[in-house]
């Protein structure tokens, strides 16, 4: 060590070492400029790793078009710099995953260039709600991935399985729950419509909203922990300190079969779906290129691929995907999901955040 | 050496780095700030540069009043809390030997460098009852069975102070340092108790800086949101958590401005009352 260290590096080394290191690192653009290339927006760490190690390197292969992955932040952030990079013709990247609210506020402001669905014939393997569609019509959006939200248990706590998102209104759960905190990611509205009034059209007024809320504030005295962060929660679950509470599906898996003592449960009323589409901005150039790799995504062993590698539930129809069974149930159920009512997170989403916020905190 | 007012501009010269920073850091982002509070909030993502009163009028209501109130209420108990454990060993330790001194300053820094993630879930695991320092006292027998100690207004208390004390002892350490020994010697030669001589001597003699800390703790506490989020029920979520929910989660700008500017409003009124409370007491 000492020795390394006193190796007399001169500073024209290092300059030229520097300048090297630069046009090295520039090389791959000066390559990849004279070729095909899509710059492909999706959420930054373990989905962007995925993405680029299992995915995308095997679509450049097949089609000759390189992707540059772009890490996107989760939230509505990456809405507005699109947004605003399209006001001025800028588009930091051509087609991103974009969540279900984001994609229903970008339409407000036609941020979504319309998808031909004649270029993209593999749509037709998708179910139906992950086509996302302009009022009129045209769609703005393609089904990326979806995931699961169920209610997840500690097994050393609770030895029987919860059948029913009724659990959390137990009165025997007194101070166990953890549940997000947020009215637009709990999407706990919803499961309060499909478990007591019937279904998530009950939402449809403000009666009925209203009439949701004041079901759902009767879960509070069982609930320990309002979560925005995830460690947080996955960490009391595992020791048992909240042994109850919503979570998502896959990462539970991936604890269980670490020998963590949890588990998740799809209850009778359905688990909560949530999902992101591959939409392309109106700024983008590269329509051809992006409608080439929507249909490249939406392929049955792509789907496949993902919900091996990354833990994603499909978005094409089952019976199109070669999972085996446990494959399946490791990502998804046949039980009919709850679908969150993402309309009402941009039609209605001030006065829905100020009811949540009062309900929980006051 | 004479010190004389500054005669031409280019005396000036050395205030002109720190005053480009102090625009470029902090007039301009603030400025931003309060422009955006007037701008109009359009539901379905984004603003549009306004003149509107709206995002003002929704905040003052009786529910954000409480917050508010509960956010202040916070930040003082943690501002006393933290002079009432600061000063008394702060003065016992500008009163021990060097190497002490030396040590448990070393250690005060230490905690400065954890950040408050972690302060935040270390906390939550001693309060925890799986794990937590109920346990210790179980195995004790002082307690029947250990108990969860978090989610509570306590929880979040200790984790502040505990975040806060050592900025707390380090804005009294020169204080207390150079603080005349002769003056305790005196009280005690006519007689005071150390515990008199410290209360009716030290501690009016530090009287501008003990206000002085408690300013600076309160507004540093003011702005916490992880620890209240980590160690607290719901209603002990202080404004700056509701601010960060409506400008990350919700992307509603103007209205996470006007909480900010109307909070660093309610700031200043009341640092401003303290001073000039301090000035009217010391006139008086």
């Amino acid at each position: 060590m000492r020795d390394i260290l006193k190796t007399n590096v001169s500073r024209r080394a290092v300059l030229g070492a520097g300048v090297a290191g630069a046009s090295l690192l520039a090389m791959p653009a000066v390559l990849r400029a004279q070729d095909k290339s899509l710059k492909v927006g999706v959420y930054g760490g373990y989905f962007k790793d995925s993405f680029d190690k299992n995915i995308f390197a095997d679509f450049t292969k097949e089609t000759g078009i390189a992707v540059e992955s772009v890490a996107e932040p989760t939230g509505e952030a990456w809405l507005v710099q699109l947004e605003q990079a399209a006001k001025a013709g800028q588009a930091p990247a051509d087609v991103s995953m974009m969540s279900q609210v984001a994609m229903l506020k970008g339409q407000t402001t036609e941020l979504w260039a319309p998808l031909d669905t004649a270029k993209i014939p593999n749509a037709t393997n998708l179910i139906d709600h992950f086509v996302n569609k302009y009022p009129d019509g045209r769609v703005a959006g393609i089904g990326a991935v979806a995931w699961y939200i169920t209610l997840v248990t500690n097994t050393d706590v609770f030895k029987e399985a919860p059948t029913s998102w009724n659990a959390l209104w137990d009165p025997a759960n007194a101070d166990k729950l953890g549940l997000l905190a947020l009215v637009s990611n709990s999407f706990l509205l919803e499961v309060t419509a499909k478990t007591h009034f019937g279904g998530t059209n009950a939402l449809d007024t403000e009666e009925g909203l209203l009439k949701a809320f004041e079901k759902l504030a009767e879960v509070k005295p069982n609930v320990r922990l309002w979560y925005r962060d995830e460690a947080q929660f996955e960490q009391s679950l595992k020791s048992g300190e909240i042994p109850m509470g919503q979570y998502y599906h896959d990462v539970t898996g991936l604890a269980a079969a670490d020998g963590q003592p949890v588990r998740s449960t799809f209850p009778k009323e359905g688990g909560i779906m949530d999902s992101g589409c591959w939409a392309l901005s109106r700024a983008s150039e590269k329509v051809e290129e992006a409608h080439t790799f929507i249909n490249y995504m939406s392929q049955p062993k792509i789907q496949a691929i993902l919900s091996r590698k990354v833990g994603t539930a499909p978005t094409v129809k089952r019976d199109l995907i070669d999972l085996t069974a446990e494959e399946f149930a490791a990502v998804s159920s046949d039980i009919e999901p709850i679908i969150p009512r993402y309309d009402l997170y941009t039609t209605k989403a001030d006065w829905l955040n100020q009811k949540w916020t009062e309900m929980i905190a006051g | 050496m004479r010190r004389e007012p500054p005669q031409k501009l280019t005396d000036y010269g050395p205030l002109f780095f720190p005053a480009g920073m102090l625009i470029v850091f902090f007039v301009v982002p603030f400025a931003t700030m309060i422009a955006v509070s007037f701008f109009r909030r359009d539901p379905s993502g984004f603003y549009t540069p306004d003149f509107v009163f709206d995002n003002y009028a929704r905040f003052l209501s009786l529910f954000f009043g409480k917050v508010l109130g509960f956010s202040l209420f916070l930040a003082v108990m943690v501002a006393i809390c933290c002079v009432v454990l600061a000063v008394p060993f702060t003065y016992l330790l500008s009163r021990a030997k060097r190497r002490t001194q030396v040590l448990w300053l070393v250690a005060l820094l230490s905690i400065l460098s954890l950040s408050e993630v972690i302060i935040g879930f270390a906390w939550s695991t001693l309060f925890s009852r799986t794990a937590g320092i109920t346990n210790l006292l179980v195995m004790l027998g002082v307690m029947e069975q250990a108990v969860a100690l978090n989610p509570s207004f306590s929880a979040v208390l200790t984790a502040m102070v505990y975040q806060a004390l050592p900025y707390t002892v380090l804005v009294l350490y020169p204080a207390l340092v150079r603080l005349d020994p002769t003056l305790t010697e005196a009280a005690r030669t006519l007689g005071a108790s150390p515990i008199k001589s410290f209360f009716t001597v030290v501690v009016p003699a530090l009287r501008n800086t003990i206000v002085a800390t408690l300013i600076m703790v309160f507004i540093f506490a003011l702005g916490s949101y992880l620890l209240p989020q980590i160690l607290g029920r719901p209603q002990h979520w202080t404004l700056s958590v509701l601010i960060t929910d409506q400008a990350i989660y919700q992307s509603n700008m103007p209205f996470a401005a006007a909480m900010a500017v109307f909070l660093v409003l309610v700031t200043l009124g009341l640092v401003a009352l303290t001073v000039y409370a301090g000035r009217k007491g010391e006139a008086a």
